[in-house]
């Protein structure tokens, strides 16, 4: 009798867990399944071509323009500056606390890395908007601060440390015997670090940047923040001009569109398109990492 | 031929000091950036930073007064999503470590997990949205919100379990088996408990998460400004997060009310840091006692 309860525990929790492992799943897929069906209702009354190819966004009753093009340039060229200024600074960084700094120095920087990413976005915006914003807007002699540029900083400060702590990892489980080897036929400790270490990880540190590139595609508060969120492409000095992510178009007009409209079922679609962009760029990252991991 | 290698040597050396200057330099940026944000912040922030700041409501449309309302939403936010994801969170962690068999289902629910880690903010504020208030129908409020945050910080909790659960070493379920233990009574009692510490660091890490973000909250249930602390679930609410967002860029008077932005930001980083330094204290405590850590 008491042993058929046992058993009857066992396989209640059994399919408990179970449920809660598939769980993580349904949440995903919920998530899938809410967005494109909004992204439905909206391509029903708006045509996808004009979607896809529109250069203008213009939400309001009148104009009715809903084109993607100046958002995703907005999200391309302040991801793209945050990967210019960020990928540099984060491998050197990561190199420098793998192979160069001592235990002490370290164990210092390490936990420094990781406040760095604790500080919230928020913060981050604000401290871009009271500081960078106003320097900028007198370094360049613009009309506003909010640029293109400020964002790009900003997002490669919120980039920087997934790129330095998950590149730290993979140079640091670079086997000591490759090394070795590079030493004991000559080789000074930089000509091992460029022709035998950074090789040896190097997939895992392209998992560390493209792990970085989707943190600033998805970064909505920040971003939106310092970049004065124009909706137009800049073609003439992208990195001085004022533009718009999908991000914070999502944030900025969602709190005055009414349920139910295009306008409302137009937010979810550019949204539809981020979520889809991440889901690419984590299976790419997700792909690298593993191959990587077969490597060793 | 002797001068030759001297001369390649040289080269090489000059090369690695160039290299190694420049790895010296981007620290020091990194660092440098790190306490630049920090000092503005606290410099700036501590001369608002009064018993009175933490304790009065907002007041003269919130050009006065203090953040006690933000304080307490934010805080409230915080348990009511804790509450949502620790369970659901530990749950499918176990599930990975201790129950599932490698094959598909497991790749998938794993697949799941990082997809989840990946997904922006503001695309959870959008599924809240979609999910909690339009199709479930339940009002814009702190409910709606840290059911939200639940969602964001699960694959945190996932994540964390799971690494906590892994570095229980494999004996300790082997002697609890042969002790004629059963499986989920060797989970309760031995394998749980072993990861305690390690779960621990994960929860507190997601509460750092959770009251910094602001992306998701926007969506779903903070407000500008409401007039008293939330006295039911269903009621808006004010954050600090999105209190710094909205006096920073939509207040009455933004450049009169800095030192109001800047309090609330130093109280932010104050609480995401001091729960960023327990957990890494925490670490490090379980790391020499060698139990949670491989």
């Amino acid at each position: 009798m008491k042993r058929n309860m046992r058993n009857f525990n066992e396989k209640t929790m059994k399919f408990l867990f179970f449920i809660g492992g598939i769980g993580t799943i349904l949440i995903l897929l919920l998530i899938c399944f809410f967005l494109l069906a909004e992204t439905a209702n909206f391509l029903k009354t708006y045509p996808i071509w004009d979607f896809l190819t529109g250069t203008e966004w213009k939400p309001d009753e009148a104009s009715r323009k809903f084109g993607l093009l100046p958002l995703l340039a907005g999200t391309f060229i302040t991801t793209f500056g945050a990967v210019l200024l960020a990928v540099p600074i984060g491998i050197l960084s990561a190199v420098y606390i793998a192979e160069l700094a001592g235990p002490k120095t370290a164990e210092i920087l390490k936990p420094a890395v990781e406040l760095l990413a604790g500080i919230p976005s928020v913060v981050l915006g604000f401290f871009g908007l009271v500081l960078l914003v106003p320097t900028f807007q007198s370094a360049f002699d613009l009309t506003t601060g909010q640029t293109a540029l400020t964002g790009s900083i900003i997002l490669a400060i919120m980039a920087l440390p997934t790129i330095i702590s998950v590149s730290e990892d993979a140079i640091s489980s670079v086997p000591a015997s490759l090394k070795q080897g590079s030493f004991a036929l000559g080789s000074n400790h930089w000509q091992t670090i460029y022709k035998v270490t950074i090789p040896a990880a190097l997939s895992g540190i392209s998992a560390a940047v493209i792990l970085g590139v989707g943190r600033a595609i998805g970064e909505t508060m920040a971003v939106m923040m310092v970049t004065g969120n124009m909706a137009i492409i800049p073609w003439s000095e992208p990195f001085l001009s004022s533009v718009r992510t999908i991000t914070a178009t999502i944030a900025l007009e969602m709190g005055e569109v009414a349920q139910g409209t295009e306008h409302y079922y137009a937010l979810f679609t550019i949204g539809a398109v981020l979520f889809l962009l991440t889901i690419i760029i984590n299976g790419i990252a997700d792909a690298v990492k593993r191959k990587h991991h077969r490597g060793e | 031929m002797k001068t030759g290698k001297t001369a390649y040597r040289k080269k090489q050396d000059a090369y690695q000091k160039i290299a190694f200057g420049l790895m010296k330099i981007s620290t020091a940026v990194v660092v440098m950036v790190l306490l630049l944000i920090i000092g503005d912040i606290v410099i700036k922030g501590a001369p608002s930073l009064t018993i009175e700041f933490l304790t009065q409501m907002p007041k003269n449309q919130m050009t006065e007064g203090g953040i006690l309302s933000c304080l307490v939403g934010t805080i409230e936010l915080v348990i009511l999503a804790l509450s949502v994801a620790v369970p659901l969170g530990i749950v499918a962690a176990v599930y990975l470590t201790e129950y599932a068999s490698e094959g598909k289902v497991k790749r998938f629910v794993e697949q799941a997990v990082n997809n989840l880690a990946g997904t922006p903010s503001i695309v959870f504020g959008l599924f809240g949205m979609a999910f909690f208030v339009k199709y479930i129908g339940l009002p814009q409020s702190l409910l709606t919100s840290s059911l939200t945050m639940g969602l964001l910080i699960l694959p945190v909790i996932i994540r964390t379990t799971q690494e906590a659960l892994l570095s229980v070493p494999q004996s300790y379920r082997d002697a609890s088996m042969a002790l004629g233990i059963t499986k989920w009574e060797t989970i309760r009692h031995v394998v749980l408990p072993a990861a305690y510490s390690g779960m621990l660091t994960g929860i507190i890490i997601s509460i750092g998460r959770a009251a910094g973000e602001t992306a998701p909250i926007l969506l779903t249930g903070a407000v500008y400004f409401y007039p008293k602390l939330p006295d039911s679930v269903f009621s808006p609410f004010m954050a600090l997060s999105y209190h710094l967002y909205v006096m920073a860029t939509e207040g009455m008077n933004i450049e009169l009310t800095r030192g109001i932005q800047y309090g609330t930001a130093l109280v932010l980083i104050i609480l995401v840091f001091s729960m960023n330094l327990i957990a890494v204290g925490l670490r490090r405590h379980y790391r020499k006692k060698g139990i949670g850590s491989n």
